[in-house]
């Protein structure tokens, strides 16, 4: 095995982020960071489907025929996310409230199927578990940090407890309701990716088209 | 060959190469088969619990637009002994008791063509309108009816918003307004739930002397008067035309005008 197991956990955190290298699970990221417990939740729920779903697939992956491969990952991680859709309407309610559509959509997640298909149908089931507890993390990570500047700056508030007194509220704080819409999140993860490769530098890809100087004449 | 029979089925079977069209076709249809078991086992299991949640969240809020709720009460027991909850006709304005309170589904009913109308003047946007509506009285201690509670929805910018108003026995004052399930913007339709908004619609009134319906969620107020006038939410333009328009639709004479002239007569 090329990596160690502590490798396989933390490296998707930094090192090997599935949103700031990878660039792939923008859309829910989007969508779910304008508040810090919302993204939290669903950072617990992506981090339990990740790993369980790589699992399972990785215990099943010398009999899943290649040619139906991708259904039939797509088969275990939809049974797995309606099953968390289920416990968090039954337990969470609140939560399950303002999460709405967007649990249903972690099976469109592309880190998901991601790990699935360049992981799990290669490893065994307990590097898979722990490579998805990473990369849900890694997830997660960028998830809350796009969450604090949203909900600190749009709604003055870092879990529903009020920091920054709104003017709503007969406060002084004037928030910022571009960051409550979902486009904000481009550039804080935009911010977020030239912070990481100017902090690791050999995160930068190299230049596919460089843009040439032509001689005047 | 003997070694081959030796190793049972399942091994044989497990060993085939698994590209082969048998064993697709059996993977296929046993992961299906064990998935929907799993999902559907689940689903069958937390429905309870996912109901009485959903039922809980609706007494919660009707709790809370009649002003009685506390954090920490036995929502399902202050909920009880305050209320009493009761099937109305929308078009005579009377109580009917041929459904069953505990199971009538106000939802359902909308959707069902025995029991709906399909409205051709929607300004609420809600397509079809149900007959029937479950009601909610609240009584004072001496069993007179203190306030009323009716279910209403339409919709916003983004979603239908569902909620209640709570209306004083006089059938005009309004005591409050509360929505339990939308979808709007965060921060700024979403403010439709913020609690110095909802304060506004304490004390105001539905109709003027004359009758007529005058409620409204504008920017400037009417010219039938400030008690008239809620406060339009500033950045939520659409959500508060879709709030005007579903208030005015659900007061007015295809919603709960009749049963709250009743009211007014005290004859209910």
């Amino acid at each position: 095995m090329s990596q160690t197991r502590r490798e396989m956990l933390l490296d998707p955190l930094v090192d090997n982020n599935p949103i700031t290298l990878q660039v792939l699970g923008i859309c829910s990221a989007l969508a779910v960071t304008s508040s810090l417990k919302v993204a939290l939740v669903m950072t617990i729920a992506v981090t339990l489907v990740t790993a369980f779903s790589s699992m399972f697939i990785s215990v099943l992956r010398n009999q899943i025929p290649s040619s139906i491969r991708i259904i039939v990952q797509m088969v275990i991680i939809a049974s797995l996310v309606i099953l968390v859709d289920q416990v968090l309407k039954a337990y969470a309610f609140e939560i399950s409230k303002t999460l709405s559509v967007f649990v249903g959509l972690i099976i469109t997640n592309c880190i998901v199927m991601g790990r699935a298909e360049a992981f799990a149908m290669k490893n065994p089931p307990v590097a898979s578990f722990i490579d998805g507890i990473g990369n849900g993390l890694g997830y997660g990570l960028i998830l809350m940090l796009v969450g604090f500047v949203r909900e600190l700056f749009g709604s003055g508030s870092l879990f529903g407890v009020t920091i920054l007194e709104t003017v709503n509220n007969g406060g002084w704080y004037v928030p910022n309701g571009m960051l409550l819409l979902p486009p904000s999140a481009f550039f804080i993860i935009g911010l977020l990716i030239w912070a990481f490769r100017t902090w690791k530098p050999d995160q930068v890809e190299e230049r596919e088209h460089k843009i040439q100087v032509v001689e005047a004449h | 060959m003997s070694e081959q029979t030796k190793k049972g089925a399942l091994q044989r079977f497990l060993e085939a190469s698994p590209d082969s069209t048998g064993k697709t076709l059996f993977v296929a249809m046993t992961l299906c088969l064990c998935a929907s078991m799993i999902v559907s086992a689940a689903a069958v299991a937390l429905r309870p619990t996912q109901e009485a949640n959903k039922l809980k969240d609706k007494q919660i809020n009707i709790l809370q637009v009649a002003g009685l709720y506390e954090p920490g009460v036995n929502v399902t027991e202050a909920f009880n002994a305050s209320f009493e909850p009761r099937i109305l006709e929308l078009a005579t304005g009377r109580f009917n008791d041929d459904f069953d309170v505990a199971s009538f589904d106000d939802r359902a009913s909308a959707d069902d063509p025995a029991t709906s109308i399909a409205l051709e003047d929607d300004p609420a946007s809600i397509g079809r309108q149900s007959k029937y509506m479950t009601v909610y009285l609240l009584k004072d201690d001496a069993g007179e009816i203190d306030k009323v509670i009716l279910p209403l929805h339409g919709y916003g910018l983004w979603s239908t918003l569902y909620g209640f108003i709570a209306v004083e026995e006089n059938a005009n004052d309004i005591f409050g307004l509360q929505f339990y399930s939308h979808a709007e913007t965060p921060g700024l339709g979403a403010e439709v739930d913020n609690p110095r908004w909802k304060a506004l619609w304490n004390g105001k009134r539905l109709t003027d002397e004359a009758g007529e319906l005058q409620i409204t969620v504008a920017k400037t107020a009417p010219a039938a008067g400030k008690e008239f006038h809620v406060d339009a939410l500033s950045g939520a333009t659409l959500t508060s035309v879709g709030v005007d328009n579903l208030v005015r639709f659900w007061m007015g004479e295809t919603g709960y005008a009749p049963f709250l002239a009743n009211l007014k007569a005290g004859d209910i």
